[in-house]
């Protein structure tokens, strides 16, 4: 529903290269260019007897801000979630192909899973705090890792915080229920927990969908400024914040990787009708 | 009327009328016990009266109105009672005249319009004594060691000031016997199993047994060295209580002299002022509530039985509550959802409703026989052929109990776990949580208060069951509670008291129906509050975690 509200608005704008705040100093960001974080070759996925993903062959890059776009069912959040293996909760769901992180084969049979998300953090479509106090849930991460030292766990979730941006709201009230939290703070939150165990991949799974304007706008700012330490990976239906925050952009339609180039060229100069069809909104 | 159909009205009061009903059912039944074992406990006044026999002969009695009862003179002639024609209906009064002891009947119902002239003279006295149970007369002469030192008017005041003396005497002999006895003899019998373990025992060289012998002999010795003097303690307690006695007059003129070592109360309500009739209703209540049965279960308290039901339920819920929360955990998370796991989940739900007493016998003949019975000859057979675990008690009681609502808290969980959102369970996997950590650290705290209200049901059900209880471990009179001063403090074998069997007990078996009828009610009274409390408790910590773990989902 979103999507075909936003697909259907003028993006005229959104075609200024102007407004790509993603380019550095001008210069065009090139994919041959890029050192590779995460390398898909060739993925297959089913659901049950519904094939979701038909051969993907995709190369993100590292430290930099990767968006999938495409319409609703066209199995980019699936593919987000190859990346940290959280379709293995799916019963049904089977895979075949390769997904290589740093040159490190994700589902090779030796692999430790938990060890493997822990490495490639993921943020929710909702927020999705604990039902702990705020403290409590940035230091989740790292009491599962077993680290009990007061000092360090304070250091930690303060760092996270400020990363999140959310230090100076919630300093005075660590200690009280996350729930307290408006919307867009829980949201922070949760990519605070993220950030708090140091991942490599951080995946965004339509991060602001759920929120207000102002909760958006913070959330990009947060993108931008994380992806000097992350490789980011996000899903979004929004085309502005595809355009806004991505350095790369895919885009996904039925289960195929239809078009995947820098930002600025998906946008302005797409090589596919497809493409174009579906950012201007001619799609759906 | 189609508008007034359509408008949902009928419907509004209908449910309404639903709710109202049962409303009223609740209340009438709480109210009904409430009033009628309350009222117990009220000291009323003590009634002379002047009864007209038929055949002309004024006689006296002495008692304590019972109930009255209108009924229609038919009835009452058919009885063979002559009533005037023109009377259509007949009041009759049951009389409480006590002193089972010296009086036929110590209930009877009157005409009223045989009973005149109604006195409540101030010297008329009630006793509750520990045997007989209760004593109606005019105090005449105190007595201290036989020699008299009250009498006439100044007879009563001894009589009140005297009292509390020697019923503090006898509760400290009744606290002998029971506990420091009861200790007693219980390493005692320990020492004797003791012994019996170290013949048995073919391993140990005849020295080292006759060694032993020797120790547990001089260990027995002391015992009965303590006992003896125990033994002396008491008795001498006794002759001070029994030092003082009085003289009565009862109703029909005869003197009667009771020790006081007999008493527990001696009261005077036609003298009393309401504030002091109040304390003393209180103080009867409270010793209701404290004290130990006396008669066949008919007089004294249900201390035993408030303790042993309390207990019953906690070691219930010990055993239930883990276990059911395991199994549901497994349920839910683990097993695979197939036809196996459905198949599963019906048969839990099926046990909820297969009749309580079926679990009885089914506990009677796996925990009690085949469990106990393998229990004794492994670790018990110097006791044998008694029987220690091998016979109805407490463990096996909570045993068949948590069998019984195992079903409440194993479905109340699942549908908790169910509930629990999976963007919850995702955010954890998502830091690198394996399944386990994520189900200790965050599932299970979240549907920590659907357990609860799991556990709030078992403990209503298993609180009020009764039938199950007789064939594992519930007896009328348990001689010790399950939980005392000697080692090991909770004796899980013992069988014990429970206020619904109580209940029937006294309602059923007792041989004085009126003497017992009130205590049926007062019991049910206790019995139901005590239900009461130890729900709004459970709600009370459900309702914690629930602030606890509130989210917006709920």
């Amino acid at each position: 529903m979103t999507e075909q509200k936003q697909g259907k608005e003028p993006v005229t704008h959104a075609m200024d290269p102007k407004y790509f705040a993603s380019q550095e100093g001008g210069r065009r960001l090139k994919l041959s260019d890029e050192e590779s974080c995460i390398n898909i070759r060739d993925l297959k996925l089913w659901y049950g007897e519904d094939q979701a993903l038909k051969g993907i062959d995709l190369m993100i890059p590292s430290r930099r801000v990767t968006a999938f776009i495409g319409p609703s069912g066209c199995g980019k959040s699936t593919l987000l979630r190859c990346m940290n293996r959280m379709n293995d909760l799916i019963d049904t769901c089977r895979i075949e192909g390769k997904i290589e992180i740093d040159g490190e084969d994700i589902y090779a049979p030796k692999v430790d899973v938990p060890e493997l998300r822990r490495r490639v953090g993921m943020v929710f479509q909702k927020p999705n705090p604990f039902p702990k106090s705020i403290y409590e849930n940035v230091a989740y991460g790292l009491r599962l890792q077993g680290v009990r030292d007061r000092r360090k766990l304070d250091a930690v979730v303060e760092r996270s915080l400020k990363r999140a941006a959310l230090w100076d709201e919630v300093k005075d009230r660590l200690h009280e229920n996350a729930f307290g939290l408006s919307g867009g703070q829980q949201q922070r939150l949760v990519i605070a927990r993220a950030v708090a165990i140091e991942p490599e991949v951080l995946l965004l799974d339509e991060p602001a969908s759920a929120l207000d304007p102002i909760s958006t706008a913070k959330i990009e700012e947060l993108i931008y400024e994380l992806k000097n330490d992350y490789t980011i990976v996000i899903v979004t239906h929004n085309m502005q914040q595809a355009a806004r925050v991505s350095d790369y952009t895919a885009y996904l339609y039925m289960g195929e990787l239809i078009e995947y180039n820098d930002t600025v060229s998906v946008f302005t100069n797409p090589r596919k009708k497809a493409t174009e069809d579906y950012i201007t909104g001619r799609y759906g | 009327m189609t508008n007034w159909f359509k408008s949902g009205t009928p419907w509004i009061w209908l449910n309404a009328g639903a709710v109202t009903l049962s409303m009223i059912m609740v209340i009438g039944l709480i109210g009904l016990i409430a009033v009628r074992g309350l009222g117990h406990f009220w000291p009323s006044d003590i009634a002379e009266i002047t009864y007209l026999s038929e055949d002309g002969e004024e006689r006296r009695l002495i008692g304590e109105l019972s109930q009255s009862e209108t009924m229609t003179a038919a009835a009452m002639r058919e009885t063979g009672l002559e009533v005037p024609e023109d009377q259509e209906v007949v009041v009759r009064h049951l009389i409480k005249h006590g002193n089972r002891d010296l009086l036929p009947r110590d209930f009877a119902w009157y005409v009223a319009e045989q009973l005149r002239d109604w006195r409540y003279p101030e010297n008329l006295v009630r006793l509750e004594r520990r045997e007989w149970g209760d004593f109606y007369g005019y105090v005449r002469e105190v007595r201290e060691g036989g020699v008299p030192v009250a009498t006439g008017d100044a007879a009563l005041q001894a009589l009140v000031d005297l009292a509390p003396q020697s019923v503090r005497l006898m509760d400290e002999v009744a606290r002998i016997d029971r506990y420091e006895i009861g200790g007693v003899n219980f390493r005692m019998e320990q020492i004797r199993l003791e012994r019996r373990r170290v013949e048995m025992d073919e391993r140990m060289s005849e020295t080292a047994k006759a060694e032993r012998y020797e120790e547990l002999d001089a260990e027995m010795g002391s015992l009965q060295e303590e006992y003896n003097q125990l033994r002396e303690q008491r008795q001498l307690k006794r002759d001070q209580a029994g030092n003082v006695s009085a003289v009565f007059e009862v109703m029909d003129g005869r003197m009667v002299e009771i020790n006081f070592a007999n008493l527990v109360r001696a009261t005077a309500p036609n003298a009393m002022s309401t504030s002091e009739k109040i304390g003393e209703y209180f103080s009867r209540f409270w010793r209701f509530l404290s004290d130990y049965p006396r008669e066949a279960n008919t007089e004294g308290g249900i201390f035993p039985a408030i303790f042993g039901t309390v207990t019953m339920v906690m070691i219930m819920s010990i055993f239930v509550t883990p276990f059911g929360v395991l199994a549901a955990i497994y349920l839910r998370e683990y097993a695979k959802q197939g036809p196996l796991t459905r198949a599963i989940r019906i048969s839990v739900n099926n046990l909820a409703g297969v009749p309580s007493i079926v679990f009885g016998v089914f506990g009677l003949g796996f925990f009690v026989y085949f469990i106990g019975g393998n229990i004794d000859q492994v670790f018990y057979p110097e006791a044998l052929p008694a029987p220690t675990f091998g016979t109805p008690g407490l463990i096996w009681v909570s045993l068949t109990l948590a069998l019984l609502t195992l079903p409440v808290v194993i479905v109340s969980t699942e549908e908790g776990l169910a509930r629990i959102p999976k963007t919850v369970r995702e955010g954890s996997l998502a830091l690198g949580a394996t399944k386990a950590e994520t189900l200790w650290r965050t599932v299970v705290p979240l549907a920590s208060p659907a357990m609860m209200t799991g556990l709030i049901l078992a403990v209503a059900r298993a609180a009020g069951e009764v039938a199950p209880l007789m064939l594992v471990g519930v007896v009328k009179l348990a001689p010790n509670l399950p939980v005392d001063g000697q080692f090991p403090y909770v004796h899980l074998e013992r069988s014990i008291m429970h206020l619904g069997f109580h209940i029937y007990d006294v309602g059923f078996q007792s041989p004085n129906v009126e003497a017992a009828r009130p205590l049926v009610y007062a019991t049910a009274l206790v019995l139901v509050t005590i239900i009461i409390i130890l729900n709004l408790t459970a709600i009370a910590i459900r309702n914690r975690l629930r602030e606890k773990y509130k989210s917006e989902s709920d």
